[in-house]
């Protein structure tokens, strides 16, 4: 069987997300889709399942033109994916999420549960994919959820599955099985296509390797024979540092001390459990660990979102624990919000009106009760050009930023005060390299200013290129303090499953 | 996000209460005790009346006339229910009751309004019977409004417009229960609802204008409209607004139980097709196809959108359907009830159903239950009216909305609606 | 959230800055358009809102409707009397005399600041259906201000709009705090709040505190000469030219909920709020209280606004004295796109269909109930210019922006 998109090309306001992009995939080879954050990739493989239409070009099985209306035609047509964000309804069964839109019945619509929990147990044993068919969804691990989402295409019977950037959640021992699955695919004559901006994992698991830039194919590569920094330099269109530059840390004092910290739950399920750790000036300590390790919880009691259950934080010599985020603020702590959208700005609001959320209520900025725009435009002028934020004017709603600026747009806002604790939550999530780069240099170049920085990311590359110290976080607890010089990923890998080296 | 927090308890971990949690339950076994208070107070020794209160069981016109009544000497009783009280608030405040907390919260609720009741009946009697029954029936536009709303918000749109609904149903119900006949009447009533909801769905969906604006903008529009034409139609024409009741249906056999049957099986078809939309959809939901994916649709419409599922589709029809129980509904207050439309007659028992629809979790089952709270509060009003209360009648009136409130101040804890409930779903 | 993914954005290629005045249309209309194109939309909407109405009256007219089977001409002649003669009414009725147009005002008053009451809590994310129960209670303040004392008119009168203005704001922050500490949705709680309101005012009216001496039935004493406004034209001498001092106040709070908006720290703070709850939380700001002080802040309009219905025109309460402006005042806050500016506009709006209506009652026996038809459409077409985009193929801005975010807290 082989699989062709031709020519795709497809137009959104402003953008051109896909630019004439042909490629090809056969059954029983894996084929990777490389690019960074923003380069096309998730927007074509929405137009192979449907739920995109193209502007131009063609999808092509075995030589004939395919049309599809919807996910239905693509999955009829033989055509699985898996989301980044899993698309399981949280409060379903395994088996519930399984057969939904194919639901086996018996007389007049009636669901047959028996027979759908069969052949949901049937697919398990048969690739190796083990779930509780009978397991709601929101209480198993992302690992698990991630092979339900499997099994949901396979029950759809795939003869293409596409992976959209499937390792984001996983330990590294979760992606070594993880591959296996694949492998496991391909050997049995299904076409695979894995997308994502994972260097390493590309020349690990792949067959061939298409690179996508700017919505354009840029060239193929052979993980035989490509390095990382060919494939990087590919990816972004220049020569890439992919090693972050930074001189020795020099730590002073500690500036941040977590003491026996105990944090529980929207449902009462404990989160953090009794977490002891601290941070000195001058230094960049890292978490790493899984989503959903507790690092969520814990940002969220540090940043004065949350109350905690027992234990303390200080900042310096005061007693912090129950400071309210406009506290923490004023003692000088910056935070990167892991979801920038929903908590570090208001999205309709202007970028000036933005560069001023966390300080409008004092001077200058306000006078009593009334607020001073001017010193809010003028402050808005000088943050613009010092971070370089590319806006068409300080008056236009954020939404309209695209995502590296809009995150910064935080980092100017936070940075440029007086800080002596950063606490920034995967601050580089979803964005362009570009970006990434620079929120990294911003970021070190605050640790030699004497700030003390503490970085919770999922991202373990960014993890291990900024930390000077690294932790890493398992079930609400720190199992391990390592220094990234000098471990591996597969030993951090083992403590993020929860094992110990 | 859909990465839950993995952490679980470890085996039997303790399980450690939330700040909020332990809040609630603490302000829970306070109230016991004020209300233990209050009763002995006001029902003990603020008796209103000499010697024990009488209810009674059955009807004059009942099978067995001769069932005796349960008589109740008032203030033992009150002293009685007040003991209870404190004891379960001391519980509550020290041990707490668990998962066992809202149940006993019911059980201390019901104690407390039997309390009540021995008061105001002291020295005299009261038709137990007769309240209970008028309490299914007051609950039937309430539930089948509940229903209609659980159905909507499955599938994530608010249904404000309940409310509109059932004043538009009730008044194209009149008007043609007038001219034609009553089945008639129910069928265009029916209608009336599946348009009206037709219109929220087509501005929610396929315009996504905000849900709510849409509900209330319907409510005003059929609130004007009806009393429009009551005064330009109706009220010089009072053949057109004169319509035949429905005679009550009584169950053979089942009707002659002594208490239960006067309750449950003598009542006009409303009644009995409330329980059973109630049935089928529970068993629609849950078990078919169609509830499946209509559930599907509320929570994650784009998981479902990507399996092929119609998530507008299903919007619509779902919608539409809750609106045409809702219609029934609003028949119910013609053939069902006075048989005449006047102004703003459904005075607010939509936005009550939406209440119920809420303290019964978005559950039919669950919204039936409270449709019957809120029919209870509201039957009692009108007996204690009867018996004479000191109550002065106007606070009388306020009971339904007094208890609307507290039940969707969370005194029941937290509800989780369909996750996507009030969002609109934009294919991308 | 497309959080992973983002198509390149080009920043130039984004829309042009607006001018001044287009931003601020923009915040008006929520339409991103300049004001010209984008003036298109109410006005269209209200053309087509007669429009619909008019075959409305059309439609019920039973007489000419039976007619139609045998004398055509006729009948058409008389339906085309009749919708001729009701927009006659209308027009003259709103704006056709010095009377009118003072009724017209009359009518306004009320509605600007119960509009108000709406449009604050909209800003705030917030839905207050309750402005009627806090028109009733405020009004019943301010009777209590009124008959209990005297006093001369610079203390009485202000006295009694403050008790007007706390009593409502008691009554519209009650729901408010059950928002912040329960979670209980304010579209239930305001609801059943203003039925409350009703009982209670008819149970005040029946004691000796509020009723009228020697009268049975729940009506109220008069309010004090001194507690009321003064007619604006008096020196007209004509007792039907009833506009007041009112109509002034409501302008000036109308400018002060504007100025408490937009150059306030505390509006600064209502409007994160009303945008994005959470962002808000994570900049420092107390969304709890916030939400309270909304609500109280919108109740206390509403209790102006009954506070005028009182002072300006009734003078003494009745059961219902609130008669239904604050519902008329939630598709005026819709209308005016919840911006002050836009409010006034809407109540000048409204206040003319409501005394046009009542000529159009009188001179064509036509319900003023269908006013609140017309109030709906208007709000409707307003709510969804692709609506009328898809009926007049013009280019309009996108719909309202999502208001709800459910029933969770």
């Amino acid at each position: 069987m082989e699989l062709e998109l031709r020519g795709i090309t497809k137009r959104f306001p402003g953008v051109l997300a896909n630019d004439s992009v042909d490629l090809t995939v056969r059954s029983g080879e894996i084929l990777s889709l490389l690019g960074e954050n923003g380069a096309g990739k998730t927007t074509l493989m929405n137009i192979l399942y449907g739920l995109y239409s193209a502007d131009e070009g063609s999808i092509l099985i075995d030589g004939e033109e395919q049309h599809f209306e919807g996910p239905g035609d693509a999955i009829a047509a033989g055509i699985g994916m898996v989301h980044q964000h899993f698309m399981l309804v949280p409060v379903f069964t395994v088996t519930e999420n399984v057969i939904l839109g194919v639901e086996p019945t018996t007389g007049p619509g009636v669901l047959s549960m028996a027979e759908a929990k069969r052949e949901v147990e049937e697919i398990s044993t048969r690739y190796g994919l083990k779930v509780d068919p009978d397991a709601i969804v929101e209480n198993i691990p992302v690992g698990v959820q991630q092979r339900v989402e499997i099994i949901k295409v396979l029950f759809r019977e795939a003869d293409v599955l596409v992976f959209d950037e499937p390792t984001a959640v996983l330990t590294p021992q979760e992606v070594e099985e993880f591959f296996g699955i694949l492998r496991g695919l391909r050997d049995a004559g299904k076409a695979v296509i894995f997308i994502t901006h994972k260097l390493r994992e590309v020349l690990e698991i792949s067959d061939r390797i298409n690179v996508l830039r700017r919505g354009r194919v840029v060239g193929e590569a052979d993980p035989a024979t490509a390095t990382s920094s060919q494939l990087a330099e590919m990816m972004v269109g220049r020569p890439v540092d992919l090693v972050v530059e930074k001189s020795d840390a020099i730590p002073g004092q500690p500036v941040l001390r977590v003491e026996d910290l105990v944090i529980v739950d929207e449902r009462d399920h404990p989160a953090v459990r009794a977490v002891s750790f601290e941070v000195k000036a001058g230094e960049i300590v890292g978490i790493a660990g899984v989503q959903g390790n507790g690092q969520t919880e814990l940002v969220e009691a540090l940043t004065g979102m949350r109350t905690v259950l027992g234990g303390r934080v200080m900042l310096g010599a005061d007693d912090v624990t129950d400071y309210s985020p406009r506290g923490m603020h004023r003692s000088g702590v910056a935070h990167v919000p892991e979801d920038r959208q929903r908590r570090g700005l208001v999205m309709s609001y202007t970028v000036a009106e933005n560069l001023v959320l966390d300080s409008y209520y004092a001077e200058p900025f306000s006078r009593g009760v009334i607020m001073d725009w001017d010193a809010v435009d003028d402050n808005a002028d000088t943050l613009v050009e010092q971070y370089d934020i590319r806006t068409p004017s300080v008056h236009v709603p954020t939404s309209n930023l695209s995502g590296g600026n809009q995150q910064k747009v935080i980092v100017a806002r936070e940075f440029s005060r007086n800080v002596k604790l950063i606490i920034a939550a995967q601050p580089t999530r979803g964005l362009d390299v570009g970006s990434i780069e620079y929120i990294h240099e911003r970021i070190v170049q605050q640790r030699d200013e004497g700030a003390a920085v503490l970085i919770v990311s999922t991202e373990l590359d960014e993890v291990m290129a900024l930390s000077d110290r690294l932790l890493v976080m398992y079930e609400g607890a720190i199992v391990a303090e390592l220094d990234p010089k000098q471990v591996t990923n597969a030993e951090i890998g083992v403590y993020m499953a929860g094992g110990r080296s | 996000m859909t990465a839950p927090t993995k952490v679980e308890p470890a085996g039997g971990g303790e399980e450690q209460r939330s700040p909020a949690e332990m809040r609630r339950a603490r302000n829970i076994g306070i109230a016991y005790l004020v209300l233990a208070a209050f009763v002995l107070w006001a029902f003990g020794i603020g008796s209103i009346g000499e010697g024990d209160a009488a209810f009674k069981l059955v009807r004059p016109t009942d099978r067995f006339p001769g069932f005796p009544d349960l008589v109740v000497p008032s203030a033992a009783l009150a002293f009685i229910v007040a003991t209870v009280l404190a004891f379960l608030g001391g519980i509550q405040l020290t041990r707490g009751f668990k998962k066992w907390t809202n149940v006993v919260l019911a059980i201390a609720l019901l104690l407390f309004v039997f309390a009540f009741l021995g008061w105001a009946t002291a020295g005299k009697s009261f038709s137990l019977v007769g309240m209970m029954q008028e309490t299914v029936k007051r609950s039937v536009p309430i539930a089948l409004g509940a229903l209609s709303g659980v159905l909507s918000e499955r599938v994530a749109v608010i249904n404000i417009a309940i409310e509109g609904m059932l004043l538009g149903g009730a008044f194209v119900a009149a008007l043609v229960g007038s001219t034609t006949g009553p089945y008639l009447a129910i069928v265009a009533a029916m209608l009336t609802g599946a348009a009206l909801a037709w219109v929220l769905a087509v501005f929610s969906v396929r315009y996504r204008v905000d849900q709510i604006i849409t509900g209330v903008v319907i409510n005003l529009f059929v609130l004007g409209l009806t009393s429009f034409m009551t005064f330009r139609i109706l009220s010089s024409n009072a053949h057109l607004n004169n319509a035949e009741i429905l005679k009550p249906i009584a169950l053979p056999l089942l009707k002659d139980i002594p208490f239960l049957g006067p309750i449950l099986f003598q009542h006009n078809i409303f009644v009995y097709a409330t329980y059973l939309l109630v049935a089928v959809t529970t068993y629609a939901l849950f078990h078919t196809k169609w509830g499946l994916r209509s559930r599907a649709v509320g929570e994650h419409p784009r998981a479902a959108d990507t399996l092929g599922v119609n998530v507008y589709r299903y919007r619509y029809m779902n919608v539409m359907i809750g609106g045409l129980i809702a219609g029934l509904g609003g028949a119910y207050f013609i053939q069902g009830s006075v048989g005449r439309f006047d102004e703003n007659m459904t005075l607010g028992r939509g936005f009550i159903g939406l209440a119920a629809m809420i303290f019964g979790r978005w559950h039919p089952v669950g919204a039936l239950g409270a449709a019957l709270v809120f029919g209870f509060s509201e039957a009692l009003q009108g007996k204690l009216a009867i018996l004479q209360t000191p109550i002065p009648s106007e606070f009388l009136a306020m009971a339904p909305y007094l208890v609307t409130i507290v039940v969707v101040a969370g005194l029941v804890g937290k509800a989780r609606p369909p996750a996507a409930d009030g969002q609109p779903y934009v294919k991308e | 959230m497309t959080d992973h993914e983002q198509p390149s954005i080009d920043p130039s290629a984004t829309t042009e800055p607006l001018d001044e005045g287009s931003t601020l249309f923009r915040d008006i209309t929520g339409v991103g358009l300049d004001w010209r194109s984008a003036l298109l939309v109410p006005v269209l909407a209200i053309l087509t809102a007669l429009v619909v109405s008019t075959v409305i009256i059309a439609l019920t007219d039973l007489d000419a409707l039976r007619m139609w089977g045998s004398d055509p001409a006729a009948a058409f002649d008389e339906t085309w009397d009749t919708i001729f003669a009701a927009y006659k009414a209308l027009f003259q009725g709103s704006f056709g005399s010095i009377r009118a147009i003072s009724e017209t005002l009359v009518g306004a008053t009320p509605l600007i600041l119960a509009g108000l009451s709406v449009a604050i809590g909209f800003r705030a994310g917030l839905f207050n259906i309750g402005t009627e129960g806090q028109m009733l209670v405020g009004g019943m303040c301010a009777i209590l201000v009124g008959i209990s004392f005297s006093a001369p008119l610079f203390i009485h009168l202000p006295l009694a709009l403050l008790a007007g203005a706390l009593g409502g704001a008691v009554w519209g922050g009650i729901p408010g705090l059950l928002r912040a500490r329960t979670g209980a949705h304010e579209v239930i709680t305001t609801i059943m709040l203003n039925f409350i309101a009703l009982r209670l005012v008819d149970y005040f009216l029946k004691t000796s505190l509020f009723q009228a001496e020697g009268r049975d039935d729940p009506v109220s004493q008069t309010v004090a000469t001194s507690a009321r406004f003064p007619r604006l034209l008096g020196f007209l001498d004509r007792s039907d030219v009833r506009v007041t001092f009112g109509i002034l106040f409501a302008l000036a709070v109308a400018y002060g909920i504007y100025w408490l908006l937009y150059k306030s720290t505390i509006g600064y703070e209502f409007r994160a709020v009303g945008y994005n709850p959470d962002g808000a939380q994570y900049a420092g700001m107390n969304v709890a209280w916030l939400y309270v002080g909304v609500m109280a802040v919108a109740g206390a309009m509403g209790g102006l606004a009954g506070s005028d219905q009182i002072l300006s025109v009734l003078h003494r309460g009745t059961p219902g004295f609130s008669a239904g402006l604050g519902f008329d005042a939630i598709a005026l806050a819709l209308l005016g796109r919840s911006h002050p500016a836009g409010v006034v506009a809407a109540g000048i709006l409204f206040g003319a269909l409501r005394s046009g209506g009542q000529q159009m009652q009188v001179a064509t026996d036509l319900s003023i109930d269908l006013i609140l038809v017309i109030q709906a459409l208007i709000v409707i077409f307003i709510a969804a210019p692709a609506l009328i985009r898809a009926i007049y193929r013009v280019k309009t801005g996108k719909s309202t922006e999502q208001l709800t975010r459910g029933w969770a807290a």
